[in-house]
């Protein structure tokens, strides 16, 4: 076990990316912005890490310079959050056909309008179905652990996608938490420097990037599916090597008290922590609930999930962004949709809630759980709305 | 095979016989821009690779499962050459100084048309030039969005017809004037800055060569005459190029570092713009007073670039 030490959790990204022999990153400060970039520009300017540091003029030119990093062989990395990750979304479907292996830190934050810089889910959504792993974060030991783990599992021969970890703004980014990071040679033996399949060099011409016609671009989604679906059991085996390495476990679906619940409440990110707290309160006052966790949103563990939640009477989904004018919230719609043809199946509620950096207490989850139990239909409800 | 007849005889040392863009692309009949890039690529050689924009030059040389490129090639996004070429340049310096690939120069070249260099990659083109990567970045202006059907661009010229600039009863085809992405290209302090077009072929690969030689950023703007999107016959392609230089609506010069110079000969009197007009359906509407006013406007930049080439100091 190494040293705990505090430190703020935007800076462990870096210093766990920095352990991963990178060769080159590529970022912007584009408000809303956290402490990624300009600590990336520390570790490298100081020559703590031999890699190349582009400083684009746009996120839109970030994920560009990381795609053509990555074409060219090299690990590439950036970090984004908000209005930045809009306006990379062009380019992420490109960088998952194209199979390369970015790997990216989203600081979760809200969406403008109105401009609006404090966290929820509403920039990672729209991004959904872009052919990326997307990882969810509790606190600053998992977005060390997963910034790293990204690398092997975005690389493995298997899988060749793109990898976004997901680091709730402010709430995680922004906290100083007491963390260990592994050491350098600990992390170099898990993962050693990238072998790119293939890559941009005049030894090997290769052309990259070609369009395809109707009679071959529906096979080029089909390999993405085929390759972002078979992703979920190399990320079990990573996480399996982490713990075996680190003493971390980590699985795509966590649960907390889960076993015997009646209502289960569902959670991604940061928000984990509180609502864990709410359901020892609420155990302790004899009420059987429990709480399940989203890890991995894409690919979307099914089997796992559904595993987690058998036997619930009730299921409470939470939503940090919302589909407008749509069903509900996008991570409630996809728990829905898998549970639709099952005879056995919770009742499925959905809460959206603390966009735009509303906070959540433990009250407000306890609040929630209460809800649940008056509320009579399934349509969702934006929990604590001022009139 | 070569299709130029006694090729051996004439151009042995002038020009590279290999072919690095294969026969059998899609390119229109008469395409001055993929015969300008065929030139390009036999001046730069083998060591380099090649960051595409989505365009003409795009579409026709690389649908899956063919490509037409013999060297390496990568193509993301249409307004984003020059990004994905810093992130290809990046890398290249980093795998070879980490000892991951081969210990010898690689050069990273981007591609674009005028859409993909004057409008929406501009900011990428700024931001790469400004940092300075080792890169060449080929404008082949077609002036239009040509790949899409013919719309205008900021590099479409005064009154020229497009599709979404066109011969109308109250407005009368284009109504600004082309935007001089070479000047601003200067304005970035970029080392090596040219003009070119591949109806002067020789002119265009020295500036290539010269072009690879900088360490650092480069710019090579080049004229590339497309008879599909301005209604011209293909078999007067290298005419028109020749055209527009000898009427001064496309001079061609080099920039080294501020320093300009004139590369064509400077005549006494440019030829008159109409006999770069005439053949060109996108000019058809214009009268006699149009044309006139097109005349005016290409002295009145020639004086400007004649006073640049005398009066500008190296940096």
């Amino acid at each position: 076990m190494g040293k705990r030490v505090g430190m703020e959790v935007a800076i462990a990204a870096v210093e766990a990316v920095a352990l991963c022999n990178i060769d080159v990153a590529a970022v912007y400060p584009i408000t809303p912005q956290s402490h990624i970039a300009e600590h990336m520009a520390d570790v490298i300017h100081d020559g703590r890490i031999d890699s190349e540091f582009i400083t684009v003029e746009s996120e839109h030119s970030a994920i560009s310079a990381c795609a053509g990093a990555s074409a060219a062989g090299a690990r590439a990395y950036t970090a984004t959050s908000s209005q930045g990750l809009m306006l990379m979304h062009e380019i992420l479907p490109i960088v998952s056909a194209m199979r390369l292996p970015i790997c990216m830190a989203n600081a979760n934050r809200a969406v403008s309008g109105p401009l609006n810089i404090w966290n929820d889910h509403t920039d990672i959504m729209p991004q959904r179905d872009s052919g990326w792993i997307s990882l969810f974060t509790e606190n600053g030991q998992e977005v060390i652990d997963l910034s790293i783990m990204s690398f092997k599992i975005a690389e493995d021969p298997e899988v060749m996608l793109p990898c976004v970890v997901n680091i709730d703004g402010f709430q995680l980014t922004h906290m100083i938490e007491p963390l260990e990071l592994p050491s350098k040679a600990e992390v170099a033996k898990f993962l050693p420097p990238r072998k790119p399949f293939a890559s941009l060099h005049p030894d090997d011409p290769i052309s990259m990037g070609c369009f395809a016609m109707p009679d071959t671009y529906t096979e080029t989604v089909m390999a993405k599916e085929a390759a972002l679906r078979n992703s979920k059991k190399v990320i079990t085996r990573v996480f399996g090597d982490w713990a075996k390495r680190f003493g971390r476990k980590y699985s795509v679906v966590e649960t907390y008290k889960a076993k015997d619940a009646d209502t289960l409440m569902l959670t991604m990110g940061s928000m984990g922590e509180t609502a864990a707290t709410a359901v020892d309160e609420m155990r302790k006052a004899g009420q059987k609930v429990g709480l399940v966790k989203l890890r991995l949103w894409r690919p979307f563990p099914v089997e796992e999930l559904k595993a987690a939640i058998q036997g619930c009477k009730t299921l409470i989904v939470m939503d940090r962004a919302l589909s407008t004018g749509g069903a509900g919230g996008p991570v409630a719609t996809d728990v829905k949709s898998i549970l639709y043809g099952d005879k056995k199946k919770p009742r499925v509620l959905n809460v959206i809630a603390g966009l735009g950096g509303r906070d959540l207490t433990v009250n407000d989850f306890v609040a929630m759980f209460d809800m649940a139990k008056k509320k009579k239909d399934e349509t969702f409800e934006i929990y604590g709305v001022r009139e | 095979m070569n299709p130029v007849q006694n090729f051996e005889i004439f151009a042995p040392k002038l020009v590279d016989k290999k072919e690095y863009l294969s026969a059998g692309h899609r390119a229109c009949q008469g395409c001055g821009e993929v015969l300008a890039l065929r030139h390009i690529l036999k001046a730069l050689g083998d060591d380099i690779v090649v960051a595409n924009a989505t365009g003409c030059m795009e579409i026709i040389s690389s649908g899956y499962p063919q490509s037409a490129w013999e060297v390496p090639y990568v193509h993301v996004a249409f307004e984003n050459a020059a990004a994905v070429g810093s992130g290809v340049e990046a890398a290249l310096k980093a795998l070879r100084r980490k000892g991951r690939i081969a210990d010898r120069d690689v050069k990273t070249i981007a591609v674009a048309g005028d859409g993909g260099t004057c409008d929406i990659g501009l900011q990428a083109l700024s931001g790469a030039m400004e940092r300075g990567h080792d890169m060449i970045f080929f404008c082949l202006d077609n002036e239009a969005y040509m790949n899409t059907g013919i719309q205008r661009s900021s590099a479409t010229p005064f009154m020229a017809a497009t599709t979404t600039s066109p011969a109308g009863h109250a407005i009368p085809g284009q109504r600004t004037q082309k935007k001089n992405v070479p000047e601003i290209m200067v304005a970035h302090k970029v080392p090596y800055v040219a003009t070119a077009c591949p109806s002067y072929p020789l002119d265009l690969i020295n500036k290539v060569k010269k072009a690879k030689a900088v360490k650092g950023p480069a710019y090579v703007h080049v004229f590339s005459m497309c008879p599909t999107g301005w209604r011209c016959a293909s078999e007067i392609t290298i005419k028109m190029g020749r055209l527009a230089v000898e009427t001064g609506i496309f001079p061609l010069y080099e920039v080294e570092n501020g320093k300009y110079r004139l590369t064509m000969e400077v005549p006494e009197k440019l030829r008159p713009v109409k006999d770069y007009l005439a053949p060109q359906g996108r000019y058809r509407h214009l009268g006699p007073s149009d044309i006139e006013k097109i005349q005016e406007h290409v002295l009145r930049e020639w004086e400007i670039l004649l006073n640049k080439v005398e009066c500008m100091q190296p940096w």
